[in-house]
């Protein structure tokens, strides 16, 4: 996010005088209402998962973080949401351009379309594409003889958190597009730049971090999507079965300190990735300013 | 801006009227999954029959799911003044973990607490393409089979303890014999939905396997909804005796002061019109002398094992089947 912002300020910088008086009246009760509201809605339900896995005792953590279903589980939820994100950077990028480059005909119905699926319960969307794709859909009965299966398979999973993510990449890139300046391509041009230069010289550096922060978004919701992959997974065990089933499983089997050992890892695991994440756009947000 | 008093006023008014109605009596009833339609008309044929009996108005709220996800609502608090749930094990499941109801609950009413049960039977497309005729039918390579999982359907675990009761029978009590079987029964299936109307959906939209594993209730209801010309009843050699309980929830009918009216709703099952109802929603009812004999010949007769006498007791089956570690766990362990 933070790479977004950088860019923001470089245009809209506030007039110094306001930067150089430091002190902006109510800080102290701002930040506190800020830890006070963060403690209040996401530490303390984040401490709890913590404070119930730990009933499990460390042997216990043990054998549930390497229990066969568990670790496929997680496999699965993390693989699926790393390769579907992967795919929205590229591909939302693409949609990101096109919006913000070209005048077309329809163009802000299509600029609408894009946040269908933040405003879709997933519900709806997961039994909308397992209609779709299941064996007698109208894409699936094109795919199934040709050997591909969609529904009821990884791939379907993969299918349905490329829908659920896409609007977090297109929404991330859009405002850097607007902000890149067409000037700086004109002139690498005039430079003799060839096209593809100007792309990877120019253009990407800027683009770099935003996309990163579109693929964590992507990435994060992803990994912890439950309504819409529920029904085009198909829940095989160790097959098809998303983590955030597997926790929903051993709810009902009454294994709540079981259920909060796996949120447990998710929720470790994610921090990882996104602080990686966070490390490598920093990076890359670094690399950026250097070029321009 | 006398407008907007009047308007003040009237929604005044409309809210001391609402919190009057209020006033009525509330019944909430958290049921299992296939039961929306039979409850829906068994609340409005009570209701009616309270307010002639007492003049009060009672509107029954009822809630469905999945009947283990049911049950641990209710462990954390949803106030039901009675659960009608789709096995007896998620009922012990609030006795055990929150207290709300005595642990001799089955015995508080006639028949295990069960006004009606039901059972576990195939259903194929039109003309049983594949030949379904039994259990031992759906082990076959190239049988592609539909059940819920048990872990999260109550259904499916009486789909799934059919089968075995069915393996061990014609295995002369076999247990190595019955686990194969269920496990060969499992590689045929290829897609295990959270609930049993998920699974007739996957079965009956989505057009996948060869023979789902349903409710003898949700079979009818879905050859009557989707079309008979679609779909057929197979009524194996041998299934389960279902009996779905319902019991008062003590603890919360005390706090609310509902139990005079949760005690008659209950009671209602078990009275000629609800026996009658039951029925009419293909629910095989206790007292088959009161509901329409037209309804009552739609349910063929066949082998019925019960869990007590095959199992020995819920607790037993739980553990040895679905608990962490059990049958099913086993079945889809690496190999």
């Amino acid at each position: 996010m933070s790479a977004v912002l950088d860019l923001d300020t470089t245009t809209n910088a506030p007039p110094p005088a306001s930067r150089a008086r430091r002190v902006m009246p109510g800080f102290g009760l701002t930040l506190g209402y800020s830890v006070a509201w963060l403690s209040l809605i996401v530490l303390i339900p984040l401490a709890g998962v913590f404070i119930k896995t730990s009933e499990l005792g460390f042997d216990g953590l043990l054998r549930v973080w390497t229990d066969a279903r568990v670790l496929a589980a997680l496999q699965l939820s993390f693989g699926t949401a790393f390769v579907a994100g992967a795919f929205n950077a590229l591909a939302g990028t693409l949609v990101a351009w096109v919006l913000v480059r070209y005048e077309f005909p329809g163009r802000r119905m299509i600029d609408g379309l894009i946040d269908l699926p933040f405003a879709l319960p997933t519900a709806v969307a997961g039994i909308a594409l397992t209609a779709l794709y299941a064996g007698n859909g109208w894409v699936g009965q094109w795919l199934t003889p040709l050997g591909i299966k969609v529904a009821y398979a990884p791939l379907g999973i993969i299918v349905a958190l490329v829908f659920v993510g896409l609007p977090f990449v297109v929404r991330t890139l859009q405002p850097v597009l607007a902000e890149a300046r067409v000037e700086l391509e004109e002139a690498a041009a005039t430079l003799g730049a060839t096209r593809l230069q100007t792309l990877r010289k120019v253009l990407l550096p800027t683009l770099y971090p935003a996309m990163l922060t579109g693929f964590a978004l992507a990435f994060a919701r992803g990994v912890g999507e439950y309504g819409s992959v529920i029904f085009i997974a198909g829940n095989l065990p160790r097959v098809t079965e998303i983590a955030p089933l597997l926790i929903v499983i051993k709810l009902e089997e009454f294994d709540y300190a079981g259920a909060t050992a796996v949120a447990a890892a998710m929720l470790l695991l994610s921090f990882v990735l996104l602080f990686a994440i966070n490390l490598l756009q920093a990076f890359a947000a670094r690399r950026a300013g250097r070029v321009r | 801006m006398n407008n907007l008093i009047r308007r003040i006023a009237l929604a005044a008014l409309a809210l001391a009227s609402f919190s009057a109605v209020a006033k009525d009596i509330e019944l909430l009833n958290v049921s299992y999954d296939p039961t929306r339609e039979f409850y829906r008309e068994v609340n409005t044929a009570f209701a009616a029959q309270w307010q002639r009996d007492h003049g009060d108005a009672v509107r029954v709220q009822t809630s469905h799911g999945g009947s283990g996800k049911q049950a641990r609502a209710v462990i954390d608090g949803l106030g039901a003044d009675v659960v009608t749930l789709a096995l007896a094990f998620d009922i012990d499941a609030i006795v055990d973990k929150a207290k709300l109801l005595p642990p001799d609950w089955q015995k508080r009413l006639p028949h295990n607490s069960a006004p009606y049960t039901s059972t576990i039977v195939l259903l194929v497309r039109k003309g049983n393409p594949k030949g379904i005729k039994d259990w031992g039918d759906l082990v076959k390579p190239g049988v592609s089979v539909i059940t819920p999982n048990p872990k999260t359907s109550g259904g499916a675990r009486w789909n799934h303890l059919a089968a075995y009761a069915y393996a061990l029978k014609n295995n002369g009590g076999d247990v190595a014999q019955a686990k194969a079987f269920l496990a060969a029964l499992y590689r045929n299936v290829p897609v295990l939905d959270t609930g049993a109307r998920g699974a007739t959906t996957t079965f009956a939209q989505r057009g996948i396997g060869d023979v789902l594993l349903a409710w003898e209730n949700e079979a009818f209801l879905a050859q009557q909804e989707l079309g008979p010309d679609q779909f057929e009843i197979i009524v194996p050699s041998l299934s389960i005796l279902a009996e779905p309980p319902v019991a008062l929830v003590d603890r919360n009918v005390d706090r609310r002061g509902t139990r005079k009216v949760a005690e008659a709703y209950l009671a209602f099952l078990y009275s000629p019109e609800g026996q009658r109802l039951a029925a009419k929603h293909y629910y095989r009812p206790r007292e088959p002398q009161h509901a329409a004999a037209a309804d009552v010949a739609r349910f063929p007769t066949l082998e019925l094992v019960t869990i007590d006498g095959a199992f020995g007791s819920w607790a037993k089956a739980q553990a040895e089947h679905f608990a962490d570690g059990g049958i099913f766990d086993q079945i889809y362990a690496p190999r």
